[in-house]
């Protein structure tokens, strides 16, 4: 399935989750802040949220420094 | 009607800076008109407002901070001065957003970091080598102080959790995020996003090392929420933090605040 991340087309295993994509981008999902479909997931829904063919994601990442 | 010292004079048309001074029956020889130097020749308009001051005098509490902020553009400092922000970490970024944001009159600081000052930190935070050892909100409570003695600060002397960030800072009209760790950075923008739905956020990423200073930029996320930083640049072996760049970036984030503050937003055309 596909999804979009950032506007990017993301081909995923049917049944990914975010954490899954975030993985498959090589993104850290501790420094990432994942709007999915318009929602801002929490830290939880992470691992347990299923994403959809045709899921639009926005990433939002970090990095260190202060 | 005018304004000299903060104190009412009557206008009369054609009046210069030389016949407010003769009027004052002061050596003065500072002389600003709504924020900006003059000199005796200016001609006032009704309205104005006027400092007279003689350099190097000591003045009293009150006319201190009048003179602290007879620099700022009229209606600006009484804007801030009704402003509360919180600053969420005290390193590089957030000790020079909070000295910034002092010097330009704001009202009140919420400052929140649990560290203390290292011999480290000084090749960019603003602390003194004397300092070294303080806790942060301690050091950087004095500095302000020193720096504006009318700006209200309060501090939270703890390691912030995501959790605590929608609570601790439910009451600030803008927060800055200034932590070092990435993932801190997420768990702020994820608790503001989800739990602070009218406080003004402008978060940083990517601002080590002495890249080019225009990669530092302020890029609106969400109506409200600004991210500033090259977003690349991580601090890493190699790719230290420093003064500098750094300070680009702090101050992007204290600029952000003011412009969101005084209503910048809401006359862009979004």
């Amino acid at each position: 399935m596909k999804v979009f991340c950032n506007g990017q087309e993301q081909e995923l295993t049917p049944g990914a989750r975010v954490t899954d994509c975030l993985n498959t981008l090589g993104l850290d999902p501790l420094s990432v802040v994942v709007e999915c479909d318009g929602k801002i997931l929490t830290r939880e829904e992470y691992a347990s949220h299923e994403l959809q063919d045709g899921s639009v994601l926005e990433l939002i990442r970090f990095v260190g420094g202060g | 009607m005018l304004l000299v010292n903060e104190n009412e004079v009557s206008f009369q048309a054609g009046m210069t800076l030389a016949d407010l001074v003769r009027a004052q029956g002061d050596d003065v020889d500072i002389l600003l008109v709504n924020g900006y130097p003059a000199t005796l020749q200016t001609v006032l308009s009704d309205g104005d407002q006027c400092w007279l001051w003689k350099r190097g005098k000591t003045p009293s509490a009150e006319e201190m901070q009048h003179l602290l902020y007879a620099r700022h553009s009229p209606g600006v400092q009484r804007l801030l001065q009704g402003k509360m922000v919180g600053i969420m970490g005290l390193g590089g970024l957030g000790s020079v957003v909070a000295i910034a944001l002092a010097r330009m009159g704001i009202g009140a600081l919420l400052l929140a970091d649990y560290d203390v000052v290292e011999p480290t930190n000084l090749n960019r935070q603003q602390y003194f080598v004397d300092q070294v050892g303080q806790k942060k909100t301690a050091a950087l409570r004095d500095i302000l102080q020193r720096v504006n003695p009318h700006v209200g600060v309060t501090v939270i002397d703890q390691r912030l959790i995501e959790d605590d960030i929608g609570v601790l800072f439910k009451n600030v009209h803008a927060l800055v995020e200034c932590f070092d760790d990435p993932a801190m950075k997420a768990a702020g923008l994820r608790a503001v996003l989800q739990h602070l739905p009218g406080v003004f956020y402008v978060c940083a990423s990517g601002l080590a090392g002495y890249g080019d200073n225009n990669a530092i930029r302020t890029r609106r996320l969400y109506s409200g929420v600004y991210l500033v930083g090259d977003e690349v640049s991580a601090a890493a072996p190699g790719e230290g933090l420093m003064a500098a760049r750094v300070g680009i970036a702090a101050h992007h984030q204290a600029n952000q605040v003011v412009r969101l503050l005084l209503g910048a937003e809401n006359e862009a055309a979004e």
